[in-house]
């Protein structure tokens, strides 16, 4: 019961970065009907500019001191942290808590990230076939990947989650099972919680508000909605920035779980690419019901138990559901009658 | 009726005599010579091309810009550019600072991005295009393997970059190639005994292995050591390579009632799954009355620093380390860092040590045919490289030398000071008769 416990844990965890990015490429894809396969790069970028936040609170000017010499010769170095130097405690406090403090800083820059991509490249292959719309996003997608790889190295960049949740909760105690039996690292309860947090605000952005509103309306019959006299081009710009930044912060907020590297978001573009399929293109709750469940599902096949009757079965469970779905229900689970259907 | 013309006179016979035995008694060489010129790439200009075929993209990508540098080095210092490295510290003397056999080394790189079939194409083309006459390089079992399989196909040495499994020299070994880097085995019999000093002989351990040539090879060799000393194996789970996400593997570690983690990771899933262990609270458990332990057996220094603190007292074994005292070691430290401003990695040791070896065993051979530079090689003692006396065992082109095992350090003083070396296992401890590990050489082949 603890293992099984365990399990779902860790799939709703792994299913929340799923379902945060399979949200944006799903709004994407019924907003603009892009299919916008430089989406996990925008979790990339995110997730490094925790990197960036982290680089520059915790920079230091560096002064030779020629009394001491390195084993190559060469005069030591001295580093001294600039930002605790100059701010005191509040300096340590940045250092600390400098993930959650990135997220501040990513909200705009993915925004603006968003708003230029859909501008500066996207707008021109709305009426281009999909196949282009993936070739264009995916060569973009590497283009960013490159950037980044020449900037900041190949290797993952370890983020450190704050010491205050470095360590693991023993939830079992709470639920009645012995001591050390359900442990689980407080920063994925912390990412699960704001994950469900983040979900909630973007339904509430588009289900409570008259500009989300406007944008499901264009949604269901953008030439109504032109025909009404409103921007519903510039609304979709904002809804692309809007997916951008929410990427953007399930990356930031993955950076304690999984060090980041260049590589990142095309692990995850994938696997989010097939939780839409599934959850259905287009369909927002089905994003989310079908992240949560597809990560709870791959979880579950990693067991001992399951691999040792189905070897290899966690390698394909996802691909598997997804091609079962496909051939059963071709609109996804929740997905709007005709989609995927023609 | 004569069995001789009546021309033939003893005179005639002795003189015909007399030169077949000075040709059947000229210096080897001389008939060597006349047979070297039937091989593949032979150069013929003023220079000789070698081929670096390193990963510059993909995951391994800092790994391969590390031995890319170690390769420039070797070739400034075969060429007679720069302090002379390590060329000042090792026992032979062949190589004079003017190049090999007397032509000047220049070299053409290639892209294996930790891909088998990339290696082998990159591989190719600097052989069948660019001339090479050696190729050298990479960082993965898989890719050494399949390039290894070529070089002997195709009739050029192949001189193994960074690859641990036991197969590149076991099961999978070819007469033309030649790895200088230690192996599953050699970590196996180097770990043990520190193993059993620190955590006892009343162990039960739980492999993570990525899910290749590789990690079976070191899992093998772990759990054959370990249960020598009278550990159990609770269980070996194998895991995708890039898993990313290690925690759906990571939790059942938790109440399986192993008291011990081996992750036979290499690279980025080493830093993932190490990273995500330490989060699980597995460092800080009590299981079975003992203090959980993590134990990773092959480590990196480019790789522990990806997983900062997470490594602070993890045991792990490494074919090279910069901190090394020995001579050769501070020479190599001393050039890599004067270059480059940084200490030199494991596998830029390995790469910059088996170019050397390379051109050494030319110029000794005084050519630059394979099987000639083969036998070169073959049973080849040095030492001033770095890791002691060293010999490269002719049965199974395998090196043998002494193997560190190190700790994640628990004070770092700089990004690079992660490691410290606990113990440097004697190569007598780390031996093991080449059948040992199946395979064949087979023949060696000139490629002409």
């Amino acid at each position: 019961m603890d293992a099984i416990l365990l399990q779902i844990l860790n799939g709703l965890d792994k299913g929340a970065a799923y379902a945060l990015i399979a949200l944006g490429l799903t709004l994407i894809f019924g907003t603009l009907g892009v299919v916008n396969f430089a989406h996990g790069a925008l979790f990339m970028l995110g997730a490094f500019c925790a990197v960036t936040v982290g680089k520059l609170v915790n920079y230091q000017v560096v002064t030779l001191d020629p009394t001491r010499t390195t084993p190559w010769g060469t005069p030591v170095e001295i580093r001294t942290p600039i930002v605790q130097e100059w701010f005191g405690d509040f300096g340590a406090f940045m250092v600390e808590y400098s993930v959650p403090l990135s997220i501040l800083f990513a909200i705009p820059i993915m925004l603006l990230i968003g708003v230029i991509m859909e501008r500066g490249l996207i707008q021109f292959f709305y009426k281009r076939p999909h196949a282009d719309q993936i070739l264009v996003t995916f060569g973009l997608a590497i283009v960013i990947q490159e950037i980044i790889k020449a900037q900041f190295g190949a290797n993952p960049i370890p983020q450190a989650a704050p010491d205050l949740v470095a360590g693991s909760a023993d939830i079992g105690v709470l639920l009645g099972f012995d001591p050390g039996t359900v442990v689980y690292p407080y920063w994925r309860i912390i990412y699960l919680l704001f994950s469900a947090l983040l979900i909630g605000c973007v339904f509430a952005f588009l289900q409570f508000t008259t500009y989300g509103m406007v944008v499901r309306a264009g949604m269901a019959d953008r030439e109504t909605v032109g025909l009404l006299g409103i921007n519903i081009q510039q609304r979709f710009t904002v809804v692309f920035g809007l997916a951008a930044v929410v990427a953007g912060l399930a990356g930031v907020m993955y950076t304690p779980i999984l060090p980041p590297d260049y590589h990142m978001g095309m692990d995850f573009l994938v696997l989010s690419f097939v939780v839409v399929v599934v959850g259905g293109m287009g369909s927002l709750p089905g994003a989310v019901a079908a992240g949560l469940l597809l990560g709870v599902l791959q979880s579950f096949a990693s067991m001992n138990e399951v691999k040792n009757i189905l070897p290899g079965i966690d390698q394909i469970i996802i691909y598997l559901v997804a091609v079962v779905i496909l051939l059963v229900r071709p609109r996804g689970l929740m997905g709007r009658k005709g989609v995927m259907e023609s | 009726m004569s069995l001789f013309d009546d021309n033939v006179s003893r005179r005639g016979i002795l003189k015909t005599g007399l030169v077949g035995a000075a040709v059947a008694t000229a210096p080897f060489h001389f008939v060597r010579g006349a047979g070297a010129a039937d091989y593949l790439n032979m150069p013929k200009g003023k220079s000789v091309i070698f081929g670096f075929n390193v990963p510059q993209t993909g995951a391994y990508a800092d790994e391969g810009a590390d031995e890319l540098r170690a390769y420039k080095l070797a070739v400034q210092h075969i060429n007679g550019e720069g302090d002379g490295g390590m060329l000042n510290t090792f026992t032979s003397k062949a190589l004079k600072g003017n190049g090999v056999n007397g032509k000047k080394v220049e070299f053409v790189t290639g892209d294996t991005q930790t891909k088998s079939d990339a290696a082998r194409a990159s591989a190719k083309r600097m052989i069948e295009k660019d001339g090479a006459i050696m190729i050298t390089g990479g960082s993965s079992s898989g890719v050494a393997i399949a390039v290894q399989g070529l070089c002997q196909e195709a009739g050029v040495i192949f001189m193994a970059g960074l690859t641990h499994s036991n197969d590149t020299t076991g099961k999978d070994k070819k007469a033309n190639g030649f790895r200088h880097f230690f192996n599953t085995e050699m970590s196996g019999a180097a770990l043990a005994p520190v193993l059993e000093k620190a955590f006892g002989t009343d162990r039960t351990a739980y492999h993570l292995t990525a899910d290749y040539t590789w990690g079976w090879s070191q899992e093998g060799s772990i759990k054959k050591y370990t249960e020598k000393l009278g550990w159990n194996t609770a269980s070996a789970v194998r895991t995708p390579l890039g898993a990313g996400d290690f925690s759906q593997y990571i939790t059942p570690v938790l109440n399986s009632g192993a008291d011990v983690l081996v992750l036979n990771h290499y690279g980025k899933d080493m830093v993932n799954s190490l990273t995500q262990a330490v989060q699980f609270g597995l460092r800080d458990k009590q299981v079975n009355g003992k203090d959980f332990a993590i134990v990773v057996p092959l480590y990196s220094r480019l790789m522990a620093q990806g997983a900062g603190k997470n490594v602070q007292g993890i045991f792990g074994s490494t074919n090279w380390h910069w901190s090394l005292q020995d001579e050769g070691s501070k020479a190599f430290v001393k050039s890599f860092g004067q270059a480059y401003g940084f200490p030199p990695s494991q596998a830029a040791h390995t790469c910059y040590v088996q170019a050397i070896l390379y051109a050494d065993a030319c110029q000794r051979a005084g050519s630059f045919a394979p099987c000639d530079v083969g036998k070169a090689l073959e049973g080849f003692k040095f030492d001033g490289m770095g890791n002691g006396a060293t010999e490269y065992r002719a049965a199974d082109h395998q090196c043998f030398k002494d193997v560190l095992v190190v700790k994640g350090k628990e004070n770092p003083t700089t990004k690079f000071d992660v490691l410290e070396v606990v113990e440097v296992t004697p190569r007598a401890q780390v031996e093991y008769p080449p059948e040992l590990l199946g395979g064949q050489l087979g023949s060696c082949n000139n490629g002409a």
